[in-house]
């Protein structure tokens, strides 16, 4: 009964890699997220408006077409890639970090406008409340923003991560479909459909999916309703 | 109480709108007084910083705050001014104790004068402490805002119509906290306010703005006497502040035998032991001038005095100052009873004092 479903190593591989290159893209581009959602809220800067297109373009993007710029751009041969490559050691090309990368571009648009919403429903008048008793720039920021949109970063953190999970078409095109680097469940799932007989373990790779989607969802409902009782609205 | 302990002169455009004030108040209480729109908090909230004006200057105590003509404006977190807001603005995401400990922590040790325990029982918050402010009432909230402006040893407390929000029981539950603030934690105040009823019994100093200027400046009796400087219905809630003593009780009446220079005046019943001082506001609408001795009459009160100054007018009501044994009486009648009593400067009246709003609880023994 059991036995169709036990995962064979590889796609074990495919489900712990798919797993830790959407943790690693979720929490590696929270900062970045946190930052361009205070600058698109609050920013009066020139160039907002580009800054704001580009952090949405991988939103309206054929996917595809994001992958090849990513490629063009952090490729081991693109400048940008090789100088990482040199100075910091970092290699995206053709290695789980270029899936992680992917995911991170692709799932930003949704970790930045979750952040943004929420940066903007905050009352500014108790960051004003704040500064008169004593709190620096920083300490507000720490005491009083980031505590008040919490539930949106952790909305974003959730949309992000299962962006990830999701994401097929720049990663495949970008870092390509090599088992145990860059192979995450989506292309795994991709693989065994193609090869005849693949059938059963594309069917596992999908319900293993599912589950996983499915307690993101609950997590982020859980965590929902805690923060709201303790803000009590 | 003496010396010049705020000094502000700024000026500040914003849009159409020019804020151009400059006064100096003393110690205590000063309030700001004046219409929605004059000005009130754009000044206030210059002075906390939370507005960098164009030009001026701002002292606390001789320390400066904002000084345009040395490049300095001391920004917010620094200026150590607490300010209770109109809408409390607590901290919804923490307690009520952690609101209060929040100015206290940006504190360094050598400057925190607070005492957590003696804030929290003046302000009879103990029982809320570990509530999150979405639970608590309006009135309970303005209470925490101000434990939670005093707990950061602040420098100046800035009050803007802390009362605004809340309906006449929540005032009087909260007003009493304020003088207790103002007598005891020797903390100079800005209060901003719009009622006259307020200035009367909370002010020091007041000072008048009508759009965006300071017009008038000055002790609250002083001010307070000259129905001119307020405006429409306002005009009628001047008056005379007198600092009186309780004498003793009549019980038989359920009266209250106050004592001043200017005589004695009695007041329902006041719950407050004899020697107690009890500041009286008394409206220059309900004060009625004679020139004998009303001997049938049911207003109890009567005060002597002679006429020290008649504004010229040319409306239906003017405005008589009395000098009362020493103490200065405002009356508003008609130019025709002027004209029929005969009175001038000098001449002796006798004031009958209708009816007196009266402070009980302005009590310090």
């Amino acid at each position: 009964m059991t036995g169709w479903m036990a995962l064979t190593p590889e796609e074990w591989m495919a489900v712990r890699l798919s797993l830790w290159v959407s943790l690693v893209a979720m929490l590696a581009s929270l900062p970045f997220g946190i930052l361009v959602g205070m600058l698109l809220a609050r920013g009066r800067f020139w160039g907002r408006a580009v800054l704001d297109i580009l952090v949405h373009l991988p939103l309206v993007l054929p996917p595809v077409v994001t992958g090849y710029l990513l490629l063009l751009t952090f490729g081991r041969r693109a400048p940008l890639g090789a100088f990482l490559a040199e100075h910091l050691g970092i290699v995206f090309a053709f290695r789980w970090t270029g899936a992680a990368l992917a995911c991170a571009v692709m799932g930003f648009p949704l970790l930045v406008r979750a952040i943004r919403l929420s940066v903007e429903t905050v009352d500014r008048r108790l960051e004003d409340a704040a500064r008169t008793l004593g709190a620096g720039p920083a300490w507000v920021f720490l005491t009083v923003t980031l505590p008040l949109i919490l539930p949106g970063i952790l909305a974003g953190m959730i949309l992000s991560f299962a962006k990830a999970l999701g994401e097929f078409g720049a990663t495949i095109t970008f870092v390509s479909n090599i088992p145990g680097e860059t192979q995450t469940l989506p292309s795994a799932i991709y693989t065994l459909i193609q090869v005849p007989g693949g059938e059963t373990g594309a069917l596992r790779l999908v319900l293993v999916s599912v589950a996983i989607s499915v307690t993101a969802l609950l997590a982020s409902e859980l965590l929902a309703r805690r923060m709201a009782k303790r803000t009590g609205d | 109480m003496t010396g010049t302990s705020l000094e502000i002169d700024i000026r500040h455009r914003q849009g159409d709108f020019l804020l151009q004030a400059a006064f100096t108040a003393p110690a205590g209480l000063t309030a700001l007084f004046g219409r929605s729109g004059s000005g009130k908090t754009t000044l206030v909230n210059a002075i906390a910083g939370l507005l960098r004006p164009d030009h001026g200057r701002i002292l606390v105590d001789g320390r400066p705050l904002l000084d345009t003509s040395r490049g300095l404006h001391l920004p917010a977190h620094l200026r150590r001014v607490g300010y209770v807001f109109q809408d409390a603005r607590l901290f919804p995401h923490l307690t009520v104790r952690q609101n209060l400990h929040y100015g206290h922590w940006f504190t360094s040790r050598a400057e925190r004068t607070a005492d957590a325990d003696a804030i929290v029982a003046m302000l009879g918050i103990g029982h809320l402490l570990g509530r999150r402010p979405a639970a608590l009432s309006g009135g309970e909230k303005q209470r925490v805002a101000i434990g939670r402006a005093l707990m950061a040893s602040p420098k100046l407390l800035l009050m803007d119509e802390p009362l605004a929000s809340l309906d006449d029981a929540r005032k009087t539950e909260i007003l009493p906290f304020v003088e207790r603030i103002r007598d005891e934690a020797s903390v100079p105040i800005v209060y901003v306010s719009h009622s006259v009823a307020e200035i009367g019994r909370l002010a020091t100093t007041v000072v008048m703005l009508a759009d965006g200027r300071a017009v008038a400046a000055g002790p609250t009796a002083q001010i307070i006497a000259q129905p001119d400087l307020f405006e429409g219905s306002d005009r009628a809630e001047a008056g005379t502040i007198l600092h009186t003593r309780i004498d003793h009780h009549d019980h038989e009446f359920a009266l209250t035998v106050l004592s001043c220079p200017a005589g004695r005046i009695d007041v329902p019943a006041i719950p407050a032991p004899p020697g107690t001082s009890v500041r009286l506001r008394i409206r220059a609408r309900d004060v009625t001038l004679a020139t004998t001795r009303p001997d049938h009459s049911s207003a109890q009160n009567i005060l002597t005095g002679f006429v020290t100054a008649i504004q010229a007018t040319d409306a239906p009501v003017t405005v008589v100052q009395l000098d009362c044994h020493g103490e200065r009486l405002t009356a508003q009648v008609t130019r025709r009873a002027v004209a029929m009593l005969g009175l001038r400067v000098g001449s002796s009246v006798f004031a009958i004092v209708k009816s007196v709003t009266f402070d009980p609880t302005a009590v310090s023994p």
